[in-house]
């Protein structure tokens, strides 16, 4: 602590250093307020790593890995088809690792400069919140914990990943999607539990790289979340790649013997065992609040195990606020930043507001998924009359000169207004091609609106524009 | 805020325009589109309505004098509008002045390019389009997207309101295209004149009423007003034969049979099928007759032999409310009677005011070979036969 903080008096105190919280303190510090910011995450080399898990074993390192493989993958796969043959490919695990590494470093470590540029204070370790917004802080260093007082507090603690009865982690063989970014070589058998975002994608990274994936799955269906044209042809597309899927199967249990993953599944046809070398357990996440409020805070979790927010982000304690993955809606890293920003300025008192009916989803598989807005079945049943608009990759010039012909966009419109309710897309950049759509659905667009809007050519974000056109039969390059 | 009224833009070919008259003096109240002055160009007099409301502060050019497009005519001091209509329309008062002085179409396409870059530049493509499309001012419209910005939906469905300008083009079918040359032949041919008279219904009424459901029992059709009122015109034309008579070059044929078309509205246009001798049907006969029509109608497959010839047409626009009208002649015919609605209308009755059900009976008539006489005792026929229908029965 600097001299002019030892009275650890802070207009805003934020618990937590991940997308929310670190982008809470960046825009509350930016509004001249006075603010700290906790987080207890430590990097492979001891150091703070402020990001969260988005940055330290989410979203950022996946992708690493991901991209890494999917080098891996096309060199051997796909190379051939463009003339390029390679003789005796090898991959190198832990100098993938490292690089991952690295990124993860050079990021978690921007957040610390961005602190230090905007005046954030920065406290590595644990932060508890006491009643009268007081939070006492217990550095990671081991130290003597202290007091700090706050103004404010917005608590971003984030989430952690659910465990399942009689599957219990070791770090080695049974793991969750942080040990999944470590492993040291690649498993010959990888089992995963949950074929949800993280499955998908983690189970991608060691399939591309040469291992078995089996993916284990409650629910009957796949994505059920996504819509119903994008998860059947996402579905298609990952059995194609070798992804290996169970559905309706649920885990009884696992044990390690003798290096070996038994796991035990109950489907309709009743009981049965699989082994593996590895075993992901990716069910879900949860709000991760041990030992973050004392008894006397004020602040009341809802029966789901989430802190009690209003509209607005407020708890039920005066003056403290939550965001992110430890409140409701969606436990995406883009969702907790938007939330961070209009906590920071409604304490600074300006008028914010939070809306997640434009939030964009992504899964960074291959082909990648990304959506925006309702989806076709939740149109159907609200009752929603709507025009619906589609077109294949396969046909987009882009597409087909990279070798990435998969997938499909599909738009669907207001039947009256023609307003976009929603975007869908499975597709090589679906990721970026989907930001034009949540900005057009923001400005309350029409899909005549995209279908208006001149897109360059070649790229892929026409068929964004060929989707626009053909939800009113005037599409170009398909039949309409 | 003071608004200045300029002159719209004027169409390419025209230099200048005249004032012709002011319909304000300076200190007015004016009313936004309320008509300001009268200009006059060599092709045109165009109205330059007010932009805004307020009060007509001065009068820059007076009456009579030539200005050019975007000459400042008046001033106008503007009443305190909302602030969140005028923070959302920063249309200037020039191209507000173009859009709503428009007073025919081709004028209007020839300012809506102008004044469409000064207020269209902040909408989104398909907004544009809309707009242009349905030629509405997107000033007048309140926004409901992010910043009060216009959605499509909202354009869409103000022009729904009726805010549109758009015009429709549709191709006339054969039936309406066949209908448009008839009735301009008639009207072009025939000196058509039109004789009134109103007729008390309350004997017919009676008559209905008593014997309805007998009537239906014994011939299996409803016993109807219209067939009294063929069987009426039978007996006139009986009397006045050149009413169901025609004109064929320097002759005058009469025809010894009464063949009477019924006018009837149907999904495609309007329709006369013919009644054939009706002379010689009865009642109940003509009943039976019209029905299969309006059946045949409503199927749409009345045939073209239904349809042709006619020596009379009688057309009932009672149907649809109306009281009085002049019906047109259904050429070569001579003679049309046109029914109207039956209002319940105070009488006298043998020195009592009464109230009855009356109808107006027109009767347009080709003036060239029927005289008033023929075509007035036609209608007072008509009359007698019908508030008196025992006259049937003794053949008067």
């Amino acid at each position: 602590m600097t001299e002019q903080n030892m009275s650890g008096t802070f207009d805003v105190i934020i618990i937590g250093g991940g997308p929310g919280g670190y982008v809470a303190a960046i825009r509350a510090a930016q509004l001249g307020l006075k603010t700290a910011c906790i987080d207890m995450f430590t990097g492979k080399d001891g150091k703070p790593a402020p990001g969260g898990t988005c940055l330290n074993v989410g979203c950022i390192p996946s992708k690493a890995l991901l991209d890494s493989s999917k080098h891996f993958h096309h060199v051997g796969h796909e190379f051939a088809d463009h003339g390029i043959s390679v003789k005796n490919l090898t991959v190198d695990i832990p100098k993938m690792i490292a690089r991952k590494d690295g990124i993860v470093k050079k990021l978690t470590g921007g957040v610390t400069q961005l602190f230090k540029g905007n005046r954030v204070e920065f406290f590595h370790g644990k932060g508890h919140l006491l009643a009268g917004k007081r939070v006492e802080f217990t550095p990671a260093d081991g130290t003597p914990a202290i007091s700090l007082q706050a103004g404010s507090v917005i608590l971003a603690s984030g989430s952690v990943p659910i465990a399942i009865p009689n599957v219990t982690f070791d770090g080695e063989f049974i793991v969750d999607n942080a040990g999944a970014l470590d492993f040291t070589s690649v498993p010959r058998r990888l089992g995963v539990i949950g074929a949800g975002v993280i499955g998908l994608e983690l189970g991608s990274v060691w399939s591309r790289l040469g291992a078995e994936v089996v993916l284990l799955e409650a629910l009957e269906g796949f994505l059920p979340t996504a819509d119903i044209t994008i998860s059947q042809h996402a579905a298609r597309e990952f059995a194609k790649q070798g992804l290996k899927f169970h559905f309706g199967t649920l885990v009884k249990g696992a044990n390690v013997v003798k290096k070996e993953v038994l796991v035990t599944l109950e489907d309709k046809e009743g009981e049965s065992q699989l082994t593996f070398d590895k075993l992901l357990v990716a069910v879900g996440r949860k709000p991760y609040i041990d030992g973050l409020l004392s008894l006397d805070s004020g602040v009341r979790l809802t029966d789901r195990g989430q802190i009690e927010v209003d509209g607005q982000s407020r708890t039920s304690a005066p003056g403290v606020w939550a965001i992110g993955d430890c409140v409701r809606g969606p436990m995406l890293a883009h969702k907790a930043s938007e939330e961070g920003i209009a906590v920071a300025e409604l304490i600074a008192g300006k008028p914010a507001h939070i809306c997640f009916d434009n939030v964009p989803w992504v899964i960074y598989t291959e082909p990648e998924i990304a959506w925006v807005g309702k989806t076709e079945q939740e149109l159907k049943k609200a009752g929603v009359k709507y025009r619906s608009g589609s077109f294949p990759f396969a046909a987009n010039g882009r597409a087909l000169a990279s070798g990435s012909s998969a997938g499909l966009v599909k738009m669907l419109a207001d039947a009256e207004t023609d307003e976009i309710l929603g975007v869908h897309i499975v597709g090589a950049s679906a990721s970026e091609l989907i930001a034009e759509c949540v900005v057009a659905m923001e400005f309350h667009g029409s899909s005549e609106d995209l279908a208006r809007i001149v897109h360059a050519h070649p790229t892929l974000s026409e068929a964004v524009h060929e989707a626009a056109l053909h939800v009113d039969g005037r599409a170009i390059h398909r039949g309409n | 805020m003071t608004i200045e009224v300029r002159v719209p833009v004027l169409p390419e070919s025209v230099e200048d325009a005249i004032i012709v008259t002011w319909h304000k003096k300076a200190g007015d109240a004016v009313r936004r589109d309320e008509n300001l002055l009268d200009l006059e160009t060599d092709k045109v007099v165009l109205e330059v309505p007010a932009p805004a409301d307020g009060v007509l502060r001065s009068i820059l050019v007076e009456a009579g004098q030539t200005v050019m497009s975007g000459d400042v005519l008046a001033l106008i001091e503007q009443a305190l509008a909302p602030a969140a209509s005028s923070s959302a329309t920063p249309a200037p008062a020039e191209a507000e002045v173009r859009q709503a002085s428009v007073p025919d179409s081709s004028k209007f396409a020839a300012a809506a390019p102008a004044s469409g870059v000064a207020t269209t530049a902040k909408l989104s493509p398909a907004v544009r389009r809309v707009v242009a499309e349905e030629h509405i001012d997107p000033g007048s419209i309140e926004g409901s997207g992010r910043g009060g910005r216009l959605t499509k939906g909202d354009v869409l469905a103000y022009a729904r309101k009726g805010g549109s300008r758009l015009e429709e083009r549709v191709k006339m079918t054969r039936l309406r295209k066949r209908i448009a040359e008839r009735m301009k032949e008639a009207q072009n041919t025939a000196a058509i004149l039109t004789s009134f008279n109103e007729v008390d219904l309350n004997a017919v009424m009676d008559l209905r009423t008593r014997f309805k459901e007998e009537f239906l029992k014994h011939h299996g059709v409803k016993l109807g007003l219209m067939s009294f009122f063929v069987k009426a015109c039978c007996e006139a034309l009986r009397k006045h034969p050149v009413v169901n008579a025609c004109i064929d070059g320097d002759e005058i044929v009469y025809h010894n049979f009464q063949d009477v078309g019924i006018a009837v509205s149907t999904d495609r246009g309007l329709m006369v099928p013919i009644i054939r001798n009706a002379e010689g049907l009865s009642l109940a006969e003509i009943e039976k007759t019209i029905e299969q029509f309006a059946v045949k109608a409503r199927e749409g497959n009345i045939s073209l032999e239904d349809l042709q010839g006619g020596t009379f047409t009688i057309t009932n626009g009672g149907v649809f409310g109306s009281l009085v009208s002049t019906p047109l002649l259904n050429p070569p015919q001579s003679a049309i009677l046109g029914m109207h609605a039956i209002k319940e209308r105070p009488v006298v009755v043998a020195g009592e005011i009464v109230a009855r059900p009356m109808m107006y009976l027109a009767l347009s008539y080709d003036h060239r070979i029927v005289d008033g006489r023929d075509a007035v005792q036609f209608l007072v026929s008509v009359k007698e036969s019908l508030e008196d229908p025992a006259r049937f029965l003794l053949g008067l």
